[in-house]
């Protein structure tokens, strides 16, 4: 089996499963209760988040614990939204963010927030320039993803953050969830962004389990109320199990990461440049510095993505269409539909998304099969 | 800068004539308990100096504990480089560089302990400090109060180049002036006081009360964690807890409420005192200050310190609440010390204890007890451990977390 959709989910490390049953097993007292076993639970609880703040660089008290990515961006839109509406109702994000942000979004819209969703240019990337231009006197969030779900561009935040700088009330959200472990770590964590959510399951940690980072001092409401976990900022019992194994998932995914980001970015070139030289291939994904090593997204013009998934899965090779989240409802990708990719082509993407264990033989078999359908495919076609 | 060796200059100790010797080898053996983790090091106790060979060992990390020690007036780490003036001009300017800043003036200081080395310390002076001075333009020398002074010491084993002193704790090594208890609650307080106690000489055994379950396991497990932060004043501590539920709560019985507290401070004295006895320890320390609280009047003190004849030292007994606090914050045990865990202090606290109770009144209710079996069944139940710097005893269990995370 070859697994290359690891932008959809990743397979729970082994040791990181381990820790998940051992905590379950052993250390399953609640960390709120006073007793021993609480007090071991909240012990853990906390070597968690030191752990996690350490490897991001930043203190124990900027990390939150979410239950992942939708979550966390639920939560920073609509907790922004709660918390500053009296200084205004304006919010800029990007139009292809994930739906986690953009159906946020919407739904703030019917509360009466105004939302200004800026275009990308033909290779998915948000201009700085825009957010400039966006930017009113009520604006109270700007929210941009780091890396994009179905084509990897990274998203220019250093610029974003610079154009910021002179905002210092506006709240700056990167949704990071396809950029944890990407050799990014720097962009993501600008000195100027003030909210970063990540997902546990996008690095071999357990669903259900996920993080945001929360600036020193930056206000945000709740979403989740109830007994005051989090420091009140989000309750619910804590789901310490899942928590230790993202804490150790983390701690593994950016163990060596220069080395794995290298290897994923030469295998993507890999099948960047086989692919490539097919008349009848176009491709959504770059190899230079502005996209990340880890995705790759095309098209063979005139098949339908979900065909060359089902194709390629003949094989035991497991790919995409775009996103997992649009693919079983047959829409069009938001992403390829905002870098305004005309619709017959975009629905003949696909996606392939690589992890640190992907291997170039992998990509060998890949491109073998890959030549095969390609001949397959044109010769119905034509 | 990879320092070589760290040389250590002796505080007050000078002074003490016949008993030199002991309180060297005094400060030798503290210094080697509170760097018992870092297995290279050698420590070489002399009359004069003390020398700290780093080997491979990290010297930041030991210059951190070294600030830490009683009876060092200060030290200088140093770079060892074989005896060839080469080698020396070399590291000379090297170290000078490190903190040289435009308009910065210098002197070389050499002190020469291998007479037979060919140049004499003028000679040496002269050398480095031309060199320095052509390889630096616009370092200027100066003789009294330079802004860098680089010190070279001629030795049979090598050269010794230091251009820092930093200074030391003071104080008396820890021993030296004998031991005592020190009644250990886990407030603010106590800490700063054993910590006051170990700055002139005296080595310090703690006494802590805890009453389950009216007291937590956190709230022993803090006063532990508060002694493992007085530790590396002295490398170890030896940690006695004493259980305390069944006389608390004959005394909240059978006490009025008004004489509660001065009761049940009386008793915990006369444990204190009987265990300094038995442990041949010769005062008893403990954090009251005046006027604090209800139980730190004169009168109290009166009404308390009746049972016992050791005498009983409070350090803090004239400091402002602040002043005790920078203390704390200063030897790291503040943010501990307010960790919310309710001790035995503050258990049982009546609502208006007696701010000037009377010994009589307080020995009457006292009389009316059964003291010395209540004291017998706490002192069998006592238990004494070794706590060490660094050990950690609150939540976090860390070893076995490492393996999970």
């Amino acid at each position: 089996m070859i697994y290359f959709d690891n932008s959809a989910t990743t397979k729970v490390a082994p040791e990181v499963l381990n820790t998940y049953s051992k905590v379950s097993e052993k250390i399953w007292g609640n960390p709120s209760s006073l007793h021993a076993l609480g007090e071991n639970a909240f012990g853990l609880l906390e070597q968690s988040r030191l752990q996690i703040a350490n490897l991001m660089g930043v203190a124990p008290d900027e990390i939150y614990f979410t239950s992942g990515g939708t979550e966390g961006d639920n939560w920073v839109v609509k907790g922004t939204a709660i918390e500053k509406r009296v200084y205004g109702k304006h919010i800029i994000t990007s139009s292809i963010e994930h739906p986690a942000v953009l159906n946020s979004m919407a739904q703030l819209e019917k509360l009466g927030f105004e939302v200004t969703y800026l275009p990308v240019d033909e290779y998915g990337h948000v201009s700085a320039t825009d957010v400039k231009n966006a930017l009113r006197p009520d604006t109270i969030l700007v929210s941009v993803m780091a890396v994009n779900n179905e084509v990897g561009a990274i998203q220019p935040l250093q610029q974003i953050a610079q154009v910021l700088k002179d905002h210092p009330k506006v709240h700056f959200h990167v949704d990071a969830v396809q950029a944890i472990g990407k050799g990014i770590q720097k962009l993501i964590m600008d000195e100027r962004v003030d909210f970063v959510t990540f997902s546990g399951h996008k690095f071999h940690a357990p669903r259900g389990i996920g993080f945001m980072y929360k600036k020193r001092g930056r206000k945000l409401a709740p979403l989740m109320s109830g007994g005051g976990q989090e420091k009140n900022m989000r309750s619910g019992t804590e789901n310490l199990p899942a928590i230790a194994g993202m804490a150790k998932a983390l701690r593994l995914l950016l163990t060596d990461e220069a080395a794995k980001v290298k290897r994923q970015a030469e295998i993507k070139k890999f099948i960047y440049e086989h692919v490539f030289n097919y008349p009848k291939v176009t491709m959504f994904s770059q190899l230079d510095k502005t996209f990340a090593p880890h995705i790759l997204c095309f098209t063979i013009n005139g098949v339908r993505g979900e065909t060359i998934v089902h194709a390629f899965e003949e094989h035991q090779i497991y790919l995409s269409t775009t996103s997992a989240c649009s693919s079983k409802k047959h829409l069009v990708s938001g992403t390829l539909n905002a870098m305004k990719i005309p619709e017959k082509i975009a629905t003949s993407a696909i996606r392939v998304s690589l992890d640190e264990h992907n291997t170039l033989e992998e990509a060998q078999s890949f491109v073998r099969v890959f030549d095969e359908l390609y001949q397959r495919f044109t010769k119905i076609n034509s | 800068m990879r320092y070589t060796e760290i040389m250590v200059r002796y505080g007050e100790l000078s002074t003490k004539g016949k008993n030199r010797r002991a309180f060297i080898d005094r400060l030798g053996f503290n210094v080697r308990e509170t760097l018992h983790d870092f297995p290279e090091l050698v420590v070489k106790a002399n009359r004069d100096r003390m020398h700290i060979q780093l080997h491979s060992e990290d010297g930041n990390a030991v210059m951190e504990r070294l600030q830490l020690v009683f009876g060092i007036q200060n030290f200088s780490p140093s770079v060892r480089v074989e005896q060839n003036v080469e080698d020396v001009k070399e590291t000379a300017v090297k170290m000078i560089k490190e903190q040289y800043q435009e308009g910065m003036t210098f002197k070389i200081n050499t002190r020469r302990s291998d007479h037979d080395f060919k140049l004499d310390t003028n000679e040496m002076n002269d050398l480095l400090g031309g060199y320095v001075l052509r390889q630096i333009p616009g370092i200027k020398v100066k003789m009294k109060s330079p802004d860098l002074t680089l010190r070279v010491e001629v030795r049979k084993n090598g050269i010794f180049l230091s251009n820092r002193t930093i200074d030391g704790a003071g104080g008396l090594p820890v021993g030296t002036a004998g031991k005592g208890v020190l009644m250990m609650s886990g407030g603010i307080d106590s800490p700063v006081a054993g910590y006051l106690a170990m700055k002139r000489g005296v080595a310090i055994e703690m006494i802590h009360f805890f009453s389950p379950p009216y007291t937590s396991e956190q709230a022993l497990n803090k006063a532990k964690e508060l002694t493992a932060k007085l530790a590396p004043f002295t490398g170890k501590i030896k940690f006695i807890e004493v259980p305390f539920t069944e006389i608390q709560e004959t005394v909240k019985s059978d006490v009025p409420a008004g004489y509660l507290m001065t009761v049940q401070r009386r008793f915990m004295l006369r444990i204190a005192d009987l265990l300094a006895h038995k442990r041949e320890d010769l005062a008893i320390f403990n954090g009251e200050s005046l006027g604090q609280v209800a139980s730190q009047t004169l009168e109290s003190m009166v009404a308390i310190n009746d049972v016992t004849s050791l005498p009983v030292l409070r350090p803090v007994v004239s400091l402002d609440k602040n002043e005790i606090i920078d203390i704390a914050q200063k030897i790291g045990t503040f943010e501990l010390s307010v960790m919310p865990f309710e001790d035995c202090c503050t258990i049982f606290a009546p609502p208006s204890p007696k701010t000037k109770p009377r010994l009589e009144r307080a020995r009457l209710y006292e009389s009316r007890l059964d003291v010395d079996n209540l004291i017998k069944r706490a002192i069998a139940g006592i238990k004494v451990t070794e706590i060490r710097s660094g050990e950690k005893f609150l939540a976090e269990n860390s070893n076995s977390f490492a393996e999970l995370l």
